[in-house]
């Protein structure tokens, strides 16, 4: 199973899509253009602070709120290689999936760890912080069909006869 | 010597007994207008005063007009400074009940009177015979402070009317036509006075329309003789002259213009200039993505009408965006009455709330790139309307909405 | 075993038995895209390599959000969309008619027993008419627009069971507003509510819209009430069994379920930053407001208009307070200007704005600065929401935010 590390950012429950983008710039052009404003209601400083690979550990209901994809997509454009929630917003997961954003939930991990921490993920089995290991789910199939195809867009593609 | 409307009034404010041009007077201010345009850097150097004073709260009124409802974070961060700065002061205050000249002359202003606005289209205010003149915030601020200010004395340029406008033709179509034939600067600093038998004809809504659109052509206010019609719109909105100044027949003018108005046309004026005025036969067939009814020119309640009488029963082209934003709460609510906003509504019109709207053009309404707006506005600057690449138009309440039907610049007659 | 509602939709539309949890391929009824979203729509559709849409007629593209623009570059989305609707031939396209979800409903796209799904999360609200309706993202959009089809995983559901008569100065989204604050955000996640009782058969379609429109800040994936009379009339169309039958059976099976009495509701607010901190309208009496925003989706209707105006009649907001009034739809806006609530509401000083989301989708229609506060009827306070993230925004009923606009602060209807 694939294993990556990460640096994480820790954020609370309900982090809803109007803090991960507000409405003022969702009609920007490009997603890259709206990236620098992500989280900016709470967190002004974390999209410019974000690296690649790095890693977001949140509470409850992660992405609650609008259907815009611009969430998902801008979380992914920073670099953020996977999220880690107790839970998460319907939409917000189907969006995630169908764009390749890696989430994962737990609903452990969030109330131990500190920002800046660093963790370890085996994908579809666990993840490793400070010693210990905290179990996670595998994803159904019908989704791991679509993460396998390389989101929703390939997988319409090769309907298409295109790739 | 014999003096001119506007000499005579800043004559009485300096508490002389002759001004002549070029002179510089210290006055006396009767009022003083400012809006969200800029009230909020006046407050920040205000604050920043010794003994910051307001010589008379009375005189002052704010309205909060331009950016309504508020559009960002920025603008609300203005409107509260100037609100909180009204409420602790006790200064008149209205948001969201219109556009600052249209509730001027509704509520405020009066003949005779000398009044600085810090907005351009101050001039406005000289249909019922005051001198209203517009300032910067610095300008605005020492009037505050003091209650006086100073000011040059204006040639006056003086514009004799005979005749009648034609069916269809409007009092804008006169001053553009105006200020397309003495152009953008044919009035720099000087006042343009209007009268002669042709101004009796001219209702109070395009007598307002004339004056507010003076500064277009540099002046730096326009002054009406004041006769029975200004006197009635004062006395019916419960108000009497200070003064009726009429010029002396001696007075010295800069230069005299006769225009008979049975001669004047339908106009437009074209990108990127107000004084690039042709005849709207011309740009019939111009594609347009948005039409604007509205602003302190042409937001009047005799304005609503001319575009409900065209509209009535057709529809607005499914491409254009068809904005109506009545100038007033006041003007909204008779429109509403009459059922005129019904009609714009019905047709597929926007109606918004009264506000400055796309006439200022940072928010409501913004066009985007390449694209053109026909406007009853006062300006077609290059960007005025939003994207510095776009297209503005300004033509008569009729022309403008004939063309939201069209969906291309058209005349009163094509629909 | 019996059915739930959302049991019986799926079912009448795959023709196959299904219980929660079941993942299944629906055919879609109808698809809703909005203004924000229709230009990254557009471009997945044809990177996925579509060239013509499954079905023209059961696409509706509606221009709501960016009504009129507030920035120079909004006017791009609706060029996209109008070049959209002629190069794939759609005819259901609305660009300054209204809210989309008010729309959908009112202009007769959805229909009881429908699967729609839409670019918004409030797309929950057509389940006030019986229909399954749901929002997702643009992706999965475009290739509903090519497929027609789309997957799901049957929703387990929770019965909500409300009984008996309201107070007077209680509305629907007083109750809506207390079921998510029992539930809480994530509560209903994944899951279908199913609402009945004597009280929800009582009220109008329009309070039922308040209720499923804001059942996605529980978290659901769709709100349903069965089709009665009220439905039938308001869809203009005659039920048929099979309609008439999605109701949920006495012996299905639910994951919880809950009761409330009609009487024991109470005006309630939902408190700054989230849906699920609702407290009685009467714990916040006194907080001293800035602004009343009565519009949205959830509450911009006739009904909720002409309740502001019946607490507005012959009063004056307060000094110094804003109230903005933006009506759901153009349907709304004229039905108000003709029956006399707009001359009302601006007698007392409110700024009326042409039908949009306004201030509800924070572009413009009212944003606020730092320290300021709000009551507001529209359906999400989170941070920043309408300015920065230093606006305090209380979501109330229509009722309620017009008593605050007379007050000048919080104070519990009459």
């Amino acid at each position: 199973m694939e294993k990556f590390s990460g640096k994480i950012w820790v954020l609370g429950d309900d982090i809803d899509t109007d803090i991960i983008i507000p409405t003022e710039y969702l009609a920007l052009k490009t997603v890259n253009d709206m990236a620098p404003y992500a989280f900016s209601p709470l967190r002004p400083e974390l999209a410019g602070q974000v690296k690649p690979g790095d890693i977001i550990v949140a509470g409850k209901n992660f992405g609650c709120g609008s259907s815009r994809e611009q969430a998902p997509e801008i979380i992914k454009a920073l670099g953020i290689k996977a999220v880690i929630a107790k839970s998460f917003a319907r939409i917000f997961f189907r969006n995630s999936i169908n764009n390749g954003l890696l989430l994962i939930e737990n609903d452990k991990l969030r109330d131990v760890v500190s920002e800046g921490d660093e963790i370890t993920v085996t994908l579809n089995e666990s993840i490793e912080y400070n010693g210990n290991k905290y179990e996670i789910a595998a994803l159904p199939d019908n989704l791991m069909d679509i993460i396998n195809a390389g989101g929703l867009v390939k997988a319409m593609r090769k309907l298409n006869g295109l790739d | 010597m014999g003096m001119t409307i506007a000499e005579k009034i800043i004559a009485a404010a300096a508490k002389v007994n002759e001004v002549k041009p070029g002179d510089i007077h210290t006055v006396e201010l009767d009022r003083l207008m400012s809006n969200d345009g800029t009230t909020h850097l006046t407050i920040d150097m205000y604050n920043k005063l010794k003994n910051p004073k307001i010589a008379d709260v009375n005189k002052l009124v704010w309205i909060v007009d331009h950016n309504v409802p508020c559009d960002s974070v920025k603008t609300a961060a203005s409107h509260k400074k100037m609100r909180d700065f009204a409420k602790e002061n006790g200064i008149t205050f209205y948001e969201g009940a219109g556009v600052c000249h249209q509730i001027m002359m509704e509520n405020h202003v009066t003949s005779g009177e000398l009044i600085f606005g810090a907005d351009s289209h101050t001039c406005a205010y000289g249909a019922v015979g005051a001198f209203g003149t517009g300032v910067g915030c610095t300008d605005y601020l020492y009037a505050m402070v003091t209650g006086t200010s100073w000011v040059l004395v204006p040639e006056t340029l003086r514009f004799n009317l005979t005749g009648k406008l034609r069916e269809g033709v409007y009092a804008r179509d006169l001053i553009l036509t105006i200020i397309g034939m003495i152009g953008a600067n044919g009035a720099n600093y000087a006042a343009m006075e209007f009268g002669g038998e042709g101004l009796h004809t001219i209702d109070m809504s395009g007598r307002i329309a004339i004056c507010n659109l003076c500064v277009e052509a540099g002046a730096k206010t326009a002054l009406m003789e004041v006769d029975d019609v200004a006197l009635n719109y004062l006395r019916e909105h419960g108000r009497e002259p200070k003064h009726v100044f009429l010029p002396d027949e001696d007075a010295k003018y800069a230069k005299v213009y006769n225009i008979d108005l049975s001669t004047i046309n339908p106009i437009v004026a074209k990108p990127h200039f107000v004084d690039s005025v042709v005849d709207a036969k011309e740009c019939v067939g111009t594609h347009i993505d948005e039409a604007f009814l509205g602003s302190c020119n042409n937001g009047r309640i005799e304005d609503l009408r001319a575009g409900a009488a065209i509209i009535k029963g057709k529809k607005v082209h499914p491409l254009v965006r068809f904005l109506v934003v009545p100038a007033s709460k006041a003007v909204y609510e008779q429109a509403l009455e009459e059922g005129l906003l019904q009609i714009f509504v019905e047709a597929g019109a926007i109606v918004m709330n009264p506000n400055c709207s796309v006439c200022w053009g940072s928010c409501q309404g913004v066009i985007g790139e390449n694209e053109v707006l026909i406007s009853t506005g006062t300006r077609n600057f290059k960007g005025r309307a939003g994207h510095k690449d776009s297209f503005v138009y300004l033509a008569s309440a009729q022309t403008v909405t004939a063309s939201a039907i069209k969906g291309e610049i058209a005349t009163a007659d094509m629909v | 075993m019996g059915s739930t509602i959302i049991e019986k939709i799926v079912r009448n539309n795959t023709g196959k038995e299904v219980k929660p949890g079941d993942i299944v391929t629906v055919n879609v009824d109808r698809v809703m895209i909005h203004d924000i979203f229709i230009p990254f729509v557009a471009s997945k559709f044809e990177e996925m390599g579509f060239t013509k849409l499954w079905d023209p007629d059961k696409v509706v593209l509606i221009y709501d959000h960016l009504v009129p623009a507030s920035q120079v570059d909004d006017t791009r989305h609706f060029k996209v969309g109008n070049e959209f609707v002629e190069k794939y031939g759609m005819k259901n396209i609305h660009r300054a008619d209204g809210i989309c979800h008010q729309l959908m409903t009112e202009a007769g796209y959805v229909k009881p027993g429908n699967i729609v799904f839409g670019t918004d999360s409030h797309t929950t609200t057509y389940g006030c008419v019986g229909a399954f309706s749901s929002g997702i993202g643009y992706t999965e959009m475009a290739s509903i627009l090519g497929t027609g089809t789309m997957w799901i995983r049957v929703p387990e559901t929770i019965r909500v069971n409300i009984t008996g008569k309201l107070p007077k100065n209680v509305m629907a989204k007083d109750i809506i507003l207390k079921i998510i604050g029992d539930l809480g955000a994530d509560g209903a996640t994944y899951k279908a509510l199913e609402f009945a009782g004597d009280t929800v058969e009582n009220m109008s379609v329009a309070s039922r819209m308040s209720m499923s429109n804001m059942a996605i800040e529980a978290g659901a994936k769709c709100a349903l009430f069965t089709p009665d009379e009220k439905t039938a009339q308001y869809c203009e169309m005659e039920l048929t069994d099979r309609e008439r039958d999605l109701v949920g059976d006495k012996d299905a099976v639910y994951c919880q379920v809950l009761n409330y009495k009609a009487e024991d509701f109470v005006p309630v607010m939902a408190c700054p930053s989230n849906v699920d901190n609702v407290k009685p309208v009467a714990a916040l009496e006194g907080k001293k407001i800035d602004q009343v925003f009565i519009g949205s989706c959830t509450n911009g209707r006739l009904e909720d208009l002409m309740a502001a105006a019946e607490v507005l009649k012959d009063k004056q907001i307060a000094p110094f307070v804003k109230l903005i009034v933006t009506p759901a739809s153009r349907k709304i806006y004229l039905e108000a200007m003709k029956n006399g609530t707009i001359a009302t509401l601006a007698a007392s000083g409110a700024i009326i704005t042409h039908p949009s989301c306004g201030l509800c989708c924070g572009r413009t229609g009212g944003i606020l600065t730092d320290g300021e506060v709000v009551v507001a009827t529209n359906n999400r306070n989170f941070l920043g929401r309408m300015g920065t993230s230093k606006v305090e925004i209380f979501l109330a009923s229509p009722k309620s935010a017009a008593a605050c606009a007379v007050a000048g602060k919080i104070v519990v209807p009459k």
